[in-house]
Formats: C-alpha cells, structure tokens, sequence
C-alpha cells in the first residue's frame, strides 16, 4: 500500500488508519462529527495528497483538453480552474477532476487517486495532438484547509492576497519559504478555504507550519470520514459514489459542466440526452423515517416497486438528520416526492430535496 | 483498550454480563471505537424469544451499519430506551449506560463459546 508524505505524522497524531484508493490515510483522528463541525465553524486541515496531478504543455494542450474534458477549457485564462469531467465514449464517466489555467498552453489537471493509472492511459490514448503529459501524482502533497476561519489560518504563511481570492481561481508563489507553491480557492466542504499543492521533501515541513500558524484560528486535522459527510452534505459528487461508467453526467446533474459548443468525446450522446432527458436523475433526499441510507439500498415508490438505489448516504452532522443520494427515475424527481428507502427488508420514508442539504447562514 | 475482567465477550466483540438468569448485553469499547460516532441504536424485539447468532438489532454510525447478534439463546426481557435519546452513550460509557439488552435465559443456553477477557484480547489483537 502507498503512503503520503505525512503518513507518520498521522499516526503520531493518533489518527485512525485505513487504506483508501490504494494509500494508507487517515479516516478520522478524534471522531468523525467532531472533524465535521469543526470544518464548518472553524477551520480543519486534511492530508489529501493521494490526488492525483498530470500536467498537460503545449499547443496540443488546449485542443486535447477539449476534447476529451466535458467543460469548455477555452474559458479559461491563467489563475483560474474548471471542474470538468471525463466521458468515457459510451456514455459513462472515466473520472471527474479538476482542470487549471496555469498559463497559455500548460495546465494540471487533479485527478481522483482510484483512477489516476486509468486516467493516465484514458488521455494519453488520445493525445493525437501532441500535448506533453507529465504524470506528477508521486511528486505532489496536497493539503486543504478548508473552514471559515482558513485565511486568519494561512494569513502568516504567504504574502499571497488569500483574503480575496476568488472562489475556483488560484495563485502560485512563495508559501512560508518555498518558491512555486499553488494556493486554490478550492475545496470539497462548502464552508471555504483554500488547497494547496506542494512538494513532497517540503510536505511535512509545510504541514507543520500550517498547524502553528493555524493555532490562532484553533486548526485541527481532519479526516477522510468527516471530508465524506462534508462533500455530502453539499450534493457534491464522490466518483465512485454517484458516479462513474455507468452514470453520465447528465443523468449525474452535470450539465453545468458539460458544453456543446466544442467537439469532444459522448458530444452527440449527451446533447440528445441534454435534449431528450434521460431514463434516470440523481437526486438528494432526506429521511423522514428513521434509519441511514447506504450505498446500493434499493429506492422504491409507495407501490414497493424498485425505482432506484442509493448511491451516498450518512447522518448529517450539520442537520443532525440522515441524508442520501441516489438515482431514481425520472417521474419521481421533483422536490418533495415521497419515495421510501428499502433498510434490509424495512421500507423507511424520505422525501426528495434538492441539495446543497446545507447552507451557511445568512445564505 | 478496556476489556473489564469481570465480563464476558463474543468472537462480534459484544459484551455479557451474568447475572444468575439475566445477562446484560452491549458492544465492547473496542467495536464502539471501530464504528466511530453512533447516531441511532434499533432494537425492534423486546419480548422475543431469538436463538444464539440471531439479529436483535442494528446499530447505525455515521460511516457504516452493524448488526447486533444474540450471544446465546435467550429471551429478549428488556431494551435500554435511554439509547433512543442518547445513542452516543455507547461511545461514551460503552459497559455502562451504553447497555443494549437485558436477556433471560434458561439451562438449555450454551454459554461455552463465550469469551474471557484474555480470550477476547486475542480476538482483537
């Protein structure tokens, strides 16, 4: 099993190990609703270096990105990101990711760890441009702070303008003496902060200097179990989970993300299902009846036939009530549709909502 | 790890504690660490007469579902509807406050595959 550069660091923190996409990583260090409320009212940072980071140069880039990306990449300009995903040809997603303008002709694209071999093989089968891949994942830490109080945090460590930095745009400088380092106004929480993207000799040390600096703002680490009901209680699709090769993206609720108006792989097939709709939606819901829903319960209608399953599911630690996504047919999409979740043999209420389940206050 | 020594425990890392014909049954501090934050505890067979290995019930934490098995046949007597308001108290007091079940139980109920404390430190290693 593959380890991160901190992996040692966890376990002296007394963090709970479990392997994960291939790595060894930290699922949680005091408890996993603890983690989740400290990200949403202070700040938590987490060791996600198993992300996966290909850099694409050239003047192939831009024309390979197209097409094999969903997103219009020509839309972006140096300092900006774009979440996109991979069509697989057949309809199915190879991967979800996202895609950074770091300057004319040279972006990098983060990847999910599951799928970077796959990835890896998926765009370079298409690279009939010439564009120059360079898989990095092994060479790259990646940390995310992520919680209201992540630029009273990092404000110390850089003299990046973090405060007003714009979501989904980035910088690359000096971050506490090491040169080139990418700050991301990114994230997979809903409650802000920042990514950030450093070398793997300079990873510990960094981590290190993010825990002090962040003592002021009380930081915490934080693990994979709570980043899951984090991104869950947002709507935000784990690949995986509510995605992969047997859900597209339009079905997925990602039609934000996929553009017509450039040439790229599934283009006719997406568009008639943009067009025409699709048998199938994912959708959030909440349970009105006690239980958690899990991933692969069957969705049924208050006949009891079988129109869909689960795909994610938890108690929110925000909410304090359980959540879940799933797919169901399209006639039963609408917000507050009742639909029951099959609990091993027990047929339990939730009503379809739509998410993010959570919202700031104020918002 | 606390694994008391007055208990004894099951190879699914619950815990009994005899007393004549009544046993008191929860899961041990070992399994409520693996299963992280509880957030329900469902027990639907006050009443019912169920057989060594059979489900009285499931337990729910944010990350994955258990169920919770009879360590040996017996009558379910009683369910702690303290848990119903207060599920975490399997995490916080797992031998105490967090008790599931009070059985009881009759000559016929075959407790030799219980575990004692050393046993069970070897289950869990």
């Amino acid at each position: 099993m593959k380890k991160t550069a901190l992996n040692h660091v966890h376990k002296a923190l007394g963090a709970k190990m479990i392997p994960f996409a291939g790595y060894e990583m930290p699922v949680s260090y005091t408890g996993v609703i603890d983690e989740h409320l400290q990200v949403r009212e202070h700040v938590g940072i987490f060791d996600v270096s198993h992300m996966g980071e290909f850099f694409v140069k050239g003047e192939g880039a831009l024309p390979l990105l197209q097409y094999v990306t969903s997103n219009d990449v020509s839309k972006l300009t140096p300092g900006k990101i774009q979440y996109s995903c991979l069509p697989d040809g057949n309809g199915g997603i190879v991967d979800d990711l996202l895609v950074y303008c770091l300057e004319e002709n040279h972006y990098m694209l983060v990847v999910n760890a599951s799928n970077i071999e796959k990835d890896w093989k998926w765009i370079n089968s298409h690279n009939s441009f010439d564009a120059v891949l360079t898989d990095r994942s092994d060479d790259y830490a990646l940390f995310a702070v992520q919680g209201p109080r992540a630029v009273l945090a990092l404000r110390t460590l850089t003299d990046m303008n973090l405060k007003e930095m714009k979501y989904y745009t980035f910088e690359q400088g000096r971050f506490f003496n090491v040169e080139d380092v990418i700050v991301s106004a990114t994230g997979y929480t809903g409650s802000g902060g920042f990514e950030i993207y450093v070398p793997n000799r300079e990873a510990e040390r960094i981590w290190e200097a993010i825990l002090a600096a962040g003592a002021v703002a009380e930081i915490k680490p934080i693990g994979l179990a709570a980043r899951d009901t984090l991104r869950l209680e947002m709507g935000f699709c784990l690949y995986g989970n509510d995605i992969d090769e047997t859900t597209s993206p339009i079905e997925a609720g990602l039609g934000w993300i996929t553009k017509f108006s450039k040439d790229f792989i599934d283009k006719e097939r997406l568009q008639e299902q943009k067009t025409h709709g699709t048998q199938r939606r994912l959708v959030g819901f909440e349970m009105t009846d006690r239980g958690i829903p899990r991933q692969a319960y069957p969705i049924m209608n208050k006949e009891g036939e079988t129109i869909g399953h689960v795909t994610s599911g938890t108690q929110s630690p925000s909410l304090d009530k359980a959540i879940g996504m799933g797919y169901v047919a399209t006639t039963y999409i609408d917000p507050g549709t009742e639909i029951f979740i099959d609990m091993r043999g027990k047929p339990r209420k939730a009503v379809v909502v739509r998410p993010p389940f959570y919202r700031e206050e104020g918002e | 790890m606390n694994i008391p020594q007055d208990l004894k425990y099951t190879k699914d890392h619950e815990w009994v504690r005899i007393e004549g014909n009544t046993a008191f049954v929860g899961i041990t501090d070992y399994a409520q660490g693996e299963l992280g934050d509880i957030v329900f505890v469902e027990i639907e067979t006050e009443g019912e007469e169920l057989d060594s290995g059979e489900v009285f019930g499931t337990i729910e934490a944010v990350k994955t579902v258990s169920d919770l098995f009879m360590p040996f046949a017996g009558k379910v007597e009683e369910v702690n509807t303290e848990l119903e308001s207060n599920p975490e108290a399997v995490n916080d007091e797992p031998y105490g406050k967090g008790w599931m079940i009070k059985i009881s139980f009759d000559d016929s109920a075959d407790l030799s595959e219980l575990l004692d404390a050393e046993g069970y430190k070897e289950v869990v290693g």
